[in-house]
């Protein structure tokens, strides 16, 4: 038995520990704001935040996550106000907004490691997450805006 | 306009699913009124409007009725359906702020509820070709005027005053003689009583008091749900009892499956069932390859299990399809001649007597969509009626394929619309949903679809391959007096029809016959080219690959005559004109030349304004360059300057790009910049990498290590867009896909201007380093 706690909450699992994590979350405990995009850590949609580090759950095996604390999109924040989030709907960042759950996550690993990143540590730390649609003209100032209020 | 006793009932996706089994209900039976008010199209009052568009043309054409678009609840909250699918336009906002604005409506207080597909009831809702704004920007008005005139209506009787004395304002219907008021809750039983307005008779807005049309401070309705994982996709619907399915499908388009052994599958965890799924002859429009599907509890159980199926495919065929060779056939039928699509003057005879002929042949290759949601379906079969929660784009048109697929009446098929994760045409085509409706079929039990990257890179309905090969003869004095240009690509219409080896008009009409250069002799042809894959609509088609050939050679042409890139553009264009090709019947996007002619005044315009706000012609550091195209497409016109810095070791920056978009009467300008900041993206991510191979009839690309597509660290540093200002009486036009076609040619015509090096074949890869 897995035991994990998803967003403050204690979960468990006994079926295959090799189940990503991205499908646990999804499909099993039934959180689908974590999407999948293509199942090989290359897109980033699948990001969510263990400890406090940012992880791709589609290559990360809910047995790596055993005993950890996972934070998915639905946790960030209890009302959705996390700073990263406010600063998104203030720079109406998203289009089809599939990739922006993966975005807001990785966004918010940064600034908690890095609180006042540059533009170039921006477009870096964020260069792992695929926008198709091509908001990262907006993605890039949200992240900045996120950080510095302005 | 309807009327709902009680709007609790609508919040949340999931709920919605019930809502509108509530919202049917309210309209046929809990008011009373029977039937729809459906007007055939088309609708339009010549009165209201200066232009007619194609929407009245289209399957289905256009419903105006304001009982099937609105519903007015007693506490004053409004739901406005969303009838066309959204796939990050903004269309599920822009739509219903129409209806908002001309109905006196107040934003904070509407609700947007997505309609199921069903056409007949809501008109076309084949969301494709950037057509929403374009074909309803008048209807939605019309529905708005109808609601607003039936609240005013009411108002007016239960005061007993004329309805000329009364006016609805934000939300309430007032009587300023006697300054009452009655807020629209108030009056929506009533209201809901009162009969429709005839539209000829509908007292529209005065422009300028619009608050939200042309204004963009109104944030799209799925912005806090985005932001917070709550907004619903097609992966994220979850039934009770329903299973996971992954397909193992043919590797080869119109390959079958052999034997297949199911063991070792069965043993993963998770895995419960390994079925055989029915597949189709190629081609077959949308219908499913067919393949084996791994039944699961989980969608990582199912990947695991088809990962461990032993499958044996006969390739058909397709199975000697080869980029590489094919390729070369093209190139080869390009020096050829073709089916003549337009000719005026003599462009043989022009080209033979001219100075000088500049030669430019322009490669492109197969592209895959790949929206971040990859295709994925829910269906629930239950005897002979069907249900489908997918994000597609043409929800009409899947219910018919449904039907059709299961062999049951359209009427028991609900086809409900999830946000899309993207869909770039890739949706359109609704394979997917009908696996699933299969699976369930079968099954007995409700089965979600979900496709992988790799199954979405190797079995998506790619963009064609092409080659455009362009002569343009120049006289002495370096006018153009001949243009020959030959476009040879396998067909969309492939996918239909088995053996179709010429373009279909409305291919043609996307950049090749529609050429708005004023030159005196023209010959555009078009050499055949079979299919040998599923060739399907990418976003703005074969405007890529035209706008690709034919503003490289401006830039080509230029650089032969040593004169500035904009100039030989402006030169080109020629006069201010309509540009009527000699053509019969030229396909115009499907609209009537009339209200959407070819205007080279509007062409000029965009160049003008791009080069003013965009800095053309200004000093650039040492390995920087600037490049300019504009082209008409989906009846907009754009144009876009790129900067690029090469540096020594032929690695592209992109440190500006400048676009200027005349779409005529536009609703939503944020919007418009977003699809447009978009556009430059997917511009530089096909003409960086963008390409799809074959060897063997199979893909060779699986996912995005090798189908690259744009990062955040290699994005245009700024990407600034300019909107004309319509005038009163200008049609609008697309918005959506318009965007990409001029990007690749002005980043070429810009690393030409930086490095000296013409690149004519796309994708960029590795050319400036070599």
């Amino acid at each position: 038995m897995i035991k994990v706690k998803i967003n403050g909450q204690e979960q468990s699992w006994d079926g295959d520990p090799d189940l990503p994590l991205l499908w646990f979350l999804r499909d099993e405990a039934g959180l689908t704001g974590t999407k999948f995009g293509c199942g090989q850590a290359l897109c980033g949609a699948c990001t969510v935040i263990v400890d406090k580090e940012a992880v791709r759950s589609c290559i990360t095996s809910i047995n790596d996550v055993a005993g950890r604390e996972v934070t998915t999109i639905e946790g960030l924040h209890p009302n959705g106000d996390h700073p990263v989030q406010k600063a998104w709907r203030q720079l109406n960042v998203p289009q089809c907004g599939f990739c922006q759950a993966g975005q807001i996550m990785q966004a918010a690993a940064l600034l908690m490691d890095n609180p006042k990143p540059s533009h170039d540590q921006i477009r870096e730390g964020m260069s792992g997450n695929i926008c198709r649609c091509g908001c990262y003209q907006r993605i890039e100032n949200a992240v900045h805006l996120a950080s510095t209020g302005v | 306009m309807n009327f709902i006793d009680n709007p609790e009932k609508l919040r949340g996706f999931e709920k919605s699913i019930r809502v509108e089994k509530i919202s049917r209900r309210s309209i046929l039976k809990g008011l009373g009124i029977t039937g729809g008010f459906v007007l055939a199209a088309p609708v339009m009052s010549r009165q209201a409007f200066a232009y007619e568009t194609g929407a009245g043309k289209m399957p289905h054409g256009v419903v105006v009725d304001p009982r099937v678009f609105v519903a007015v609840a007693p506490d004053g909250t409004v739901t406005i359906l969303a009838h066309r699918a959204e796939m990050g336009t903004g269309v599920r906002t822009s739509l219903p702020l129409i209806v908002a604005e001309e109905m006196e409506a107040d934003w904070s207080r509407v609700k947007v509820e997505q309609a199921h597909g069903d056409e007949v009831k809501f008109g076309n809702q084949d969301t494709d070709g950037s057509r929403s704004t374009r074909h309803y920007l008048i209807p939605m008005r019309q529905i708005g005027a109808s609601a607003r005139t039936m609240l005013e209506q009411a108002a007016a009787k239960r005061w007993g005053v004329p309805a000329t004395e009364v006016k609805a304002v934000n939300h309430e219907v007032v009587h300023s003689a006697t300054s009452r008021k009655l807020g629209f809750g108030e009056l929506a039983a009533d209201a809901a009583r009162e009969s429709v307005p005839s539209i000829e008779g509908l007292k529209l807005k005065d422009p300028k008091d619009f608050r939200y049309l042309g204004k963009g401070q109104i944030g799209i309705v799925d912005l806090h749900d985005i932001t917070t994982g709550k907004a619903r996709y097609g992966a994220d619907v979850r039934l009770p009892g329903m299973k996971y399915a992954v397909i193992a499908r043919p590797p080869v388009t119109g390959g079958k499956l052999v034997s297949f052994d199911p063991d070792a599958a069965l043993k993963v965890p998770g895995v419960e069932k390994v079925m055989q799924v029915r597949g189709w002859p190629w081609p077959s429009k949308f219908q499913p390859l067919g393949g084996v599907a791994v039944i699961a509890r989980n969608t990582g159980a199912a990947i695991k299990g088809r990962d461990a199926l032993k499958l044996t495919w006969d390739d058909g065929a397709n199975g000697k399809y080869d980029s590489v060779a094919y390729r070369k056939e093209l190139e080869e039928a390009s020096r050829k001649p073709g089916l003549v699509v337009r000719q005026e003057g003599d462009a043989d005879t022009a080209l033979k007597g001219a100075d000088k002929v500049v030669v430019g042949e322009y490669y492109l290759p197969h592209l895959a969509h790949v929206s971040m949601e990859p295709p994925v379906a829910v269906a629930d079969v239950k005897g002979d009626k069907a249900e489908i929660w997918a994000p597609v784009q043409s929800p009409g048109g899947t219910r018919e394929d449904v039907a059709k697929t299961l062999g049951v009446p359209e009427g028991n098929v609900t086809v409900n619309v999830t946000l899309l994760g993207g869909g770039f045409g890739r949706k359109s085509k609704c394979d997917f949903a009908l696996e699933a409706a299969l699976l369930s079929k079968e099954l007995g039990a409700p089965v979600k679809v979900q496709w992988t990257r790799e199954d979405d890179v190797r079995h998506d309905f790619l963009h064609t391959v092409s080659v455009e090969r362009i002569e343009a003869g120049l006289d002495k004095s370096g006018k153009v007096i001949a243009w020959r240009h030959r476009s040879v690509a396998p067909t969309i219409a492939s996918t239909f029809a088995a053996g179709a080896k010429n373009e279909a008009p409305f291919e043609l009409g996307m950049g090749l016959v529609d050429m708005p250069f004023e030159i005196a002799n023209i010959s555009c042809e078009n050499p055949e080219a079979a299919a040998f894959t599923r060739i399907g609509w990418f976003r703005s088609v074969s405007n890529i690959p035209r706008a690709f050939a034919v503003q490289s050679m401006v830039g080509e042409i230029a650089h032969a005559t040593g004169r500035d890139q904009k100039e030989t553009l402006l030169a080109l264009i020629g006069s201010p004109r309509i540009v009527k090709p000699a053509v019969k019947d030229m396909w115009n996007y499907g609209e009537p030349l009339d209200s959407y002619p070819i205007d080279t005044a509007r062409l000029r315009k965009v160049v003008e304004l791009v080069a003013e706000k965009g800095g053309w012609g200004r000093q650039v550091p040492k390995g920087h360059g600037l490049g300019i195209a504009v082209h008409r497409s989906f009846v907009s016109y754009i144009a876009t300057i790129v900067e690029v810095a090469v540096d020594d070791k032929g690695k592209l920056t992109v440190p500006r790009v400048d676009t200027a978009i005349d779409c005529g009467t536009y609703v939503n300008p944020e919007r418009i910049a977003s699809q447009i900041e978009g556009a430059a993206i997917m511009g530089l991510s096909l003409a960086k990498y963008g390409e799809i191979t074959f060897k063997d009839g199979k893909v060779q690309q699986k996912n995005f290590d090798d189908f690259q597509v744009l990062r955040m660290d290699e994005s245009p540093a700024v990407t600034n867009v300019y909107i004309v200002p319509p005038g009163p009486d200008t049609p609008p036009s697309g918005v959506g896909e318009p965007g990409v076609p001029p990007f690749a040619p002005a980043l070429m015509n810009a690393i030409f201007a930086a490095t000296g090096k013409r690149i004519r074949n796309l994708p960029l890869g590795k050319q400036l380093e070599a």
